[in-house]
């Protein structure tokens, strides 16, 4: 701890207690986007599936929900589940009130909701380019339906899907510094308080900007090691 | 091609120079609206309340003309010193804090600060003790930020908005447990809004000088001594033409 308090000597704006509230930011944001893409994802996977059935009253709804939630901006469904949800008489006295009283629940709905919709395209998108001659290959070894899905189309599809979901995610971290405006202590809202006590807009913000380039560094790092080991194949063999 | 730049930056240095003399005879303020009574919108849309009826009488008592420039309260300050505006007037309290970034006129007003909570709420008094675990908002950058977060940081939770009018929104949306604002924004939005009843918890605060100054002033960039001599001299004849209490009187005249 010598070393750290001697760094931040003479600092008026990076003292122990500003970093700590850039810390708790971090974590806020960290939970934040792991949590909403996690729960994201698992929504995803069955609509992506059922994106694609030919029954007109599964494929419209979930048609209708991504196209909603990627046709208006993050913000604004934001602002609805923050500020609209309290318009409905009598919230307060249901059983959802003590997580929709937190800014951090209204938040994590929303980032969902918006992750879950992408998401549904990305895999529906890739479920949809299986080649055609897999699946005719399952169906030749007498493989149900379900079982195609299982454990020809959804592999494949999952590996083609990788790099755009890769980019889903970074967008995702990226878009999450919208959590301030509802007062969601994240990193950005670390950094307008910094900004706003300390009336210091370049280091509060630069120091901010830096830890999300760490984030985002981390995520590239991760996807480009499972891409290299899921896509081994469809790399050209050398000798 | 040398002597070119040369002369060029030669020519900037004077225009820049120049401009820095500059007599102002336009003066544009900076203001974050709303903050009733201190500056809002009348429903028709139009900019009104202390701060800006008494900056147009003070600009009218100079002889100039002045212009008000809406802007958020967190981006303020480096609004005023990237030259959007020439001056802030928007209840903003003066300290030393800000005193290191701008230049401040002689105080024109002096209001307090209060704690304010749902009428039937249990809170009746704002120790550490009764505000453990409670949800408290603020404006985010203001001096009730400061004081909350240096002294209740550690026991409460705290809301951060940019807007008054958000925090509001919550306060009704019963988010928050309690809230810390000037005196007269929270009697003008709280206490006499309609929608629900609220009460003032504790005595209205004004101590310690360190976090609530010694009242709301005009603030300038650091470099124009003369413009807030001029707002200064102005500010005292208006007190003492009775202008002052005029329109102190359509504010904060009946109870």
């Amino acid at each position: 701890m010598e070393w750290f308090n001697a760094l931040l000597a003479g600092n008026r704006i990076f003292t122990p207690n500003t970093i700590g509230f850039y810390w708790e930011g971090l974590v806020t944001t960290t939970q934040l986007v792991f949590l909403s893409l996690l729960v994201g994802l698992v929504l995803a996977l069955p609509l992506a599936i059922l994106r694609g059935s030919k029954h007109k009253w599964i494929k419209l709804p979930i048609y209708a929900f991504t196209y909603v939630f990627r046709g208006t901006p993050l913000l604004i469904q934001l602002y609805i589940i923050y500020y609209g949800v309290v318009f409905f008489d009598g919230i307060q006295e249901t059983f959802l009130w003590p997580m929709l009283r937190e800014a951090f629940y209204p938040a994590l709905i929303a980032f969902t909701l918006n992750t879950a919709a992408y998401t549904t395209e990305i895999f529906h998108g890739a479920i949809k380019s299986t080649a055609r001659g897999e699946i005719e290959a399952a169906r030749a070894y007498g493989m149900s339906p379900g079982l195609t899905m299982r454990r020809i189309i959804l592999p494949s599809a999952f590996r083609r899907a990788l790099p755009a979901y890769g980019n889903e995610v970074i967008f995702m971290l990226h878009a999450s510094a919208i959590a301030s405006v509802v007062t969601l202590m994240d990193l950005t809202g670390a950094a307008r308080f910094v900004y706003a006590r300390y009336y210091a807009p370049f280091e509060a913000f630069l120091f901010a900007a830096a830890v999300y380039l760490c984030l985002t560094f981390a995520i590239l790092f991760f996807f480009r090691y499972l891409e290299k080991r899921l896509l081994a194949h469809l790399r050209p063999q050398s000798g | 091609m040398k002597k070119l730049l040369t002369v060029s930056i030669l020519g900037l240095a004077i225009a820049a120079g120049s401009a820095q003399a500059r007599d102002y005879d336009h003066v544009r303020f900076g203001v974050d609206v709303p903050y009733e009574p201190m500056e809002y919108r009348t429903p028709e849309g139009e900019l009104t309340g202390f701060d800006i009826d008494l900056g147009n009488a003070l600009c009218a008592e100079i002889g100039i003309t002045c212009e008000w420039i809406e802007q958020e309260w967190d981006g303020i300050i480096p609004g005023l010193l990237s030259r959007n505006y020439d001056a802030i007037m928007s209840s903003m309290t003066i300290n030393d804090e800000r005193r290191e970034t701008v230049l401040f006129s002689d105080p024109y007003i002096t209001p307090p600060s209060a704690w304010f909570a749902p009428a039937d709420s249990s809170l009746d008094e704002t120790t550490k003790d009764t505000l453990d675990g409670k949800t408290i908002g603020v404006q985010r950058g203001t001096l009730q930020d400061n004081y909350v977060t240096d002294m209740y940081g550690d026991v409460a939770s705290i809301s951060r908005y940019s807007t008054a009018d958000d925090m509001v929104l919550d306060m009704q949306a019963q988010r928050l447990d309690i809230v810390f604002l000037d005196f007269p924004v929270g009697k003008s939005t709280l206490l006499d809004s309609e929608s629900r009843d609220y009460k003032v918890v504790g005595e209205t605060i004004t101590e310690p000088k360190e976090y609530f100054g010694d009242g709301f002033g005009i603030a300038f960039r650091q470099r124009d001594e003369a413009l807030a001599e001029r707002f200064n001299e102005a500010l005292a004849t208006l007190q003492e033409d009775g202008t002052y209490d005029e329109i102190f009187e359509r504010y904060f005249g009946e109870e």
